[in-house]
């Protein structure tokens, strides 16, 4: 799997994202500049890692989404390319109409630090394929605009074509107010667009991936996104 | 010539921030708070003195960049 991790001014993630990434794939992986125009040929993954791009000026992700790459990043996705966004990378996929939806302030006003759960809603997608349906990982989340939001219309078409991928829970699996710990709509912890190639997440799967990080919970996404290359090749 | 853009969020939409601030007016003793939207001002200036353009510039700049058209609505205004 050839992965590329976008950089943008004040991302603050990507050597972590790129670290998951070769220790999944054994690859190393591009990391590429904002003001490039152009994705590296070959490229099977694109991720668009988390920070505070622009230090959130405006809205969370609005300069980062007009930045040159991001147009490369709309045809690579637009031709079936996996797209990963996590946290800033959300904000920003949401800000850049790749995903619909928003990221609002957390309900409770404060950034939150801390591991949370979320359940994997379904299996059979490139971005779950690493876990079963129903299972209930641990992963830390790091945002202060994480409250995703949608009109009543999105999300029932999000819920109906089981687009709502991980979504926040108790330790045990329970999606509850109690876990909903930024007011997110339906609990959504993470969503992929229509064609299912471009997926949004808050939390940090690439942070749960050594020993040494105390959790393994994240390795799960990135085996199942070196599988999916595996098998197409 | 001198421009304003006003972003504000639509209504319906949740404001945390707006209802901090109003609990903020609140407990400062501010009489006949009833509710708070925040929203965001941009003065912009512009080097040519066509209005229709300048008003044209505005809205692309506001649809492109300045608003979030998901959750929030703008007015456009040339103030001089």
């Amino acid at each position: 799997m050839k992965s590329a991790v976008l950089v943008f001014p004040g991302i603050n993630r990507e050597r972590d994202m790129a670290r998951a990434l070769k220790l999944a794939s054994g690859n190393e992986t591009a990391m590429v500049w904002h003001a490039e125009t152009a994705l590296p040929k070959g490229t099977d993954l694109v991720v668009v890692p988390g920070g505070f791009s622009y230090g959130d000026y405006l809205r969370c992700g609005a300069i980062a989404a007009r930045a040159p790459v991001m147009d490369a990043v709309r045809d690579f996705a637009a031709s079936g390319g996996l797209v990963l966004g996590v946290c800033n990378g959300f904000q920003i996929l949401c800000e850049s109409g790749l995903l619909p939806g928003v990221l609002m302030r957390n309900a409770g006003l404060k950034f939150v630090c801390r591991d949370v759960h979320m359940r994997i809603e379904r299996s059979d997608t490139p971005f779950t394929r690493g876990y079963n349906a129903g299972q209930v990982i641990r992963v830390p989340v790091a945002h202060g605009e994480g409250n995703y939001e949608a009109d009543e219309e999105t999300l029932k078409r999000l819920e109906g074509d089981g687009r709502v991928l991980y979504r926040y829970c108790s330790a045990e699996g329970v999606v509850d107010e109690a876990s909903n710990f930024n007011g997110a709509a339906h609990s959504i912890a993470g969503i992929v667009n229509e064609r299912g190639n471009v997926l949004g997440m808050m939390p940090h799967p690439e942070n749960h991936v050594e020993e040494i990080m105390g959790c393994t919970d994240g390795r799960g996404l990135f085996a199942g996104l070196v599988q999916q290359f595996d098998k197409a090749a | 010539m001198k421009a304003r853009v006003t972003v504000t969020l639509k209504s319906g939409i949740l404001d945390p921030q707006g209802k901090a601030i109003e609990g903020a007016l609140k407990s400062l003793g501010v009489d006949g708070v009833a509710s708070v939207r925040q929203g965001k001002v941009f003065d912009i200036e512009f080097a040519a003195t066509d209005k229709a353009k300048a008003e044209a510039a505005l809205k692309a700049a506001a649809d492109k960049l300045l608003a979030n058209t998901v959750i929030e609505n703008y007015r456009v205004e040339v103030l001089s």
